[in-house]
């Protein structure tokens, strides 16, 4: 392995560097614990090119306390509290409100980042009273959901988040059909309903997207959030190589459609939103978690997600 | 000196206030609710600079912002009171585990079914190995005092641990008294700005806080709170006596005796109670009995030695427990007893349930049970080791 004085020595040829649509400069090492093709590990990366490490973390119970490294290692070059499960947003109310107290600039350019990175279990479930409490106060930071659909920390149990039809260890099909019986709860759809100054989603599939989401986060006074996709090979019964697949499918069949929420309006930011979505079966099909849907499993499915995205749109157009 | 006379809850906003808190993250419950209001209007009024104040969403959020605040290097305080502490104890065992010395103020109130807001003990004691430190106040002034050396113990370099202090429902929080407040630079000598141990605004060493400990680190983390725990005893000795050399009122020991020196019997408990205690040895003293009380001030670190130094010269310890662990006994006097054990000294112990849920104990309550002491010493043998003093037959 290279030294990381070595990496960070390294320069790339200035025409190269000109082409770049994401910040060089890295600050999630090598190390980090994550399995392979973890979306997540992938997105806290962005996240940290995005703040250049002026950000100070905070990560309850999910697979990034792992993926961070066990102590006294550490893979994310910034500061980091681990927190417990349910509170992600009062922990980030607290660091925000200290900032305050002792006269720090908060957000914008050259402000301190104050940065919740919680899993879709510490956010949907346990921790969604904590969240609510942190956009209603208006604090200025943010909570990114890394958004894997199970609490796949503790070996892939449904959570709210999970999606309809979809196998998981407490879920887990056999002869009573016995999959995941409810939609994946839109917890995007809870966090407007606070009107937060910024709500997103993002995929780890469109990065310079994701980026720019994170900028804007930084800029906007007051309460940020996105929610971000990231696919999870592991617990999706998927091939490694296909996180990124994964996560375009995701977007391009609508069912995780890319949009923004900014001053109490709407915009899709899809990557060709007037284009029909392509059907759900691509999304499902390079993934085992959804090997025992039937046929009739997969249309209601289907259904879900059109009559969501088409919500979606009118939503757009009417506060667009 | 300028003189108030506040509540318990007052004289807890005030000393909070002195200390210069610059975050407060609460959550409303009686009897705790004016602690809050007042630091509120302290807010309100100008009166504070640089106080950022979290009206959080539960208990839980609470003790969590004034995690996340004392990660940052903020001096935090909270408040609260029975289910309200009950829900923050998970992260009561996170702000220790962390090395942070928040400050809480607890007004003891039963835990419910059934409901109830008056005063009890269990609440408080219930989170004994979260690894707080635990101060009882015995009255307003106390309450007060307690708050402010609380930040000075629970900050020191060799401590670096949160504290409790402990003050009960009603009896104190809503009963006004003369409370004697130092001028605020005296309170910013005795009490200068905190130096943390860490704060997470560290981007030239970014480092991780909390992070996974395996079986071949996580004793040694464990190890280092005990050692704390055990300094702490030094430093609140410290930081008691020069607590009395500045402001003329002597905290250096962790049990405080009254007429103990040739007493017999010792009646032993915790808070308010001790209070009526006091009043009822003066008055069992000019009836001939040769009684004393020790007021344990500090039930974490716990005073095993003082303890230790007083039962080896009494023939009986009469533990008045406004508390109980079912299934098992008092909770002090599980602890003095336990605490005896591997010594020479034996005293009778008797163990009295006194006042659950705010029942009053009265003056003639500990004389009966100075009177039922002075028998069992007298025979020699315990009637019975657990009495519920209380118990309506």
């Amino acid at each position: 392995m290279v030294p990381l004085e070595e990496v960070k020595k390294m320069e790339l040829p200035a025409d190269v560097k000109k082409k770049l649509t994401l910040p060089f400069e890295e600050h999630f090492y090598a190390g980090h614990t994550a399995c392979q093709g973890c979306g997540a590990a992938l997105g806290l990366r962005y996240v940290l090119k995005a703040y250049g490490g002026k950000a100070i973390f905070t990560i309850p119970a999910c697979c990034s306390t792992i993926i961070a490294g066990p102590w006294p290692y550490s893979a994310l070059n910034a500061p980091l509290f681990h927190t417990a499960f349910e509170t992600t947003g009062a922990v980030i109310s607290g660091i925000e409100a200290a900032l305050k107290a002792k006269g720090y600039k908060v957000k914008g350019e050259d402000g301190i980042m104050v940065v919740g990175w919680a899993g879709d279990g510490g956010t949907a479930d346990i921790g969604l009273q904590a969240l609510s409490g942190f956009l209603e106060r208006g604090h200025d930071a943010l909570y990114i959901m890394y958004d894997n659909e199970a609490y796949m920390n503790t070996g892939i149990q449904r959570s709210s988040s999970t999606p309809y039809g979809a196998w998981t260890t407490n879920t887990p099909g056999g002869k009573k059909h016995f999959l995941e019986q409810r939609p994946k709860k839109k917890v995007i759809d809870i966090v407007i309903a606070h009107k937060p100054a910024y709500a997103a989603t993002a995929s780890v599939a469109y990065p310079e997207d994701f980026m720019k989401k994170l900028k804007k986060a930084q800029t906007i006074k007051g309460p940020a959030f996105i929610q971000l996709f990231a696919p999870c090979p592991t617990g999706w019964r998927a091939p490694t190589d296909k996180t990124i697949e994964l996560a375009r499918l995701a977007v391009q069949t609508a069912y995780f459609p890319l949009f923004e929420y900014e001053n109490g309006k709407y915009k899709i930011n899809m990557p060709s939103p007037n284009k029909e979505p392509k059907p759900i079966e691509e999304f499902i099909k390079l993934q085992g978690r959804f090997k025992y849907m039937t046929k009739e499993d997969m249309e209601i499915l289907q259904e879900w997600v059109l009559r969501e995205w088409d919500e979606l749109k009118k939503k757009a157009e009417i506060f667009g | 000196m300028p003189k108030k006379v506040v509540s318990g809850n007052y004289a807890a906003a005030y000393a909070a206030k002195h200390a210069r808190v610059e975050v407060v993250a609460a959550y409303p419950i009686t009897p705790q609710t004016s602690i809050i209001e007042k630091i509120a209007e302290f807010i309100a009024n100008g009166e504070v600079e640089n106080l950022q104040y979290v009206p959080v969403e539960s208990e839980h959020s609470a003790m969590a912002a004034c995690i996340g605040a004392s990660a940052t290097g903020a001096r935090a305080f909270t408040a609260t009171s029975a289910q309200g502490l009950a829900l923050m104890h998970e992260m009561l065992h996170w702000a220790a585990g962390a090395r942070l010395p928040v400050v809480m103020v607890d007004v003891n109130r039963a835990m419910a079914p059934p409901w109830s807001v008056w005063d009890d003990q269990t609440d408080s004691l219930a989170q004994r190995d979260t690894g707080w430190l635990q101060f009882y106040a015995e009255n307003n002034q106390e309450v007060y005092d307690g708050v402010l050396m609380a930040f000075k113990i629970g900050e020191h370099e060799k401590v670096n641990l949160p504290v409790m202090v402990v003050e009960s429902a009603f009896i104190l929080s809503h009963t006004y008294d003369v409370v004697d407040m130092p001028e605020q630079e005296e309170i910013d000598e005795f009490l200068p700005p905190r130096k943390p141990l860490y704060t997470l605004t560290d981007f030239e060493n970014p480092f991780s806080v909390g992070a996974l400990g395996t079986p071949a680190d996580y004793y040694e983390f464990r190890y280092k709170i005990a050692k704390a725990m055990e300094e702490a005893k030094k430093v609140i000795k410290e930081v008691g006596k020069e607590f009395g050399e500045r402001f003329g009122r002597d905290y250096s020991q962790m049990i405080e005796l009254y007429k103990t020196d040739d007493a017999e019997i010792v009646f032993m408990g915790m808070g308010s109670l001790m209070g009526t205690v006091k009043e009822a040895v003066d008055i069992l003293r000019s009836e001939g009995y040769k009684v004393g009380a020790a007021k344990v001030r500090w039930f974490r670190p716990f005073p095993r030695e003082e303890l230790y130094e007083l039962a080896k010269n009494v023939e009986g310890i009469a533990v008045l427990d406004r508390n109980f662990s079912f299934g098992q006994e008092g909770i002090l006097f599980n602890e003095a007893k336990g605490v005896l054990y591997n010594t020479d000294a034996k005293p009778i112990m008797k163990n009295y349930i006194v006042g659950l849920g705010g029942r009053d104990i009265t003056v003639n309550d500990v004389k009966a049970i100075a009177k039922n002491m002075k028998e069992i010493i007298q025979k020699g043998k315990l009637d019975r080791e657990i009495e519920w003093y209380h118990l309506k037959r």
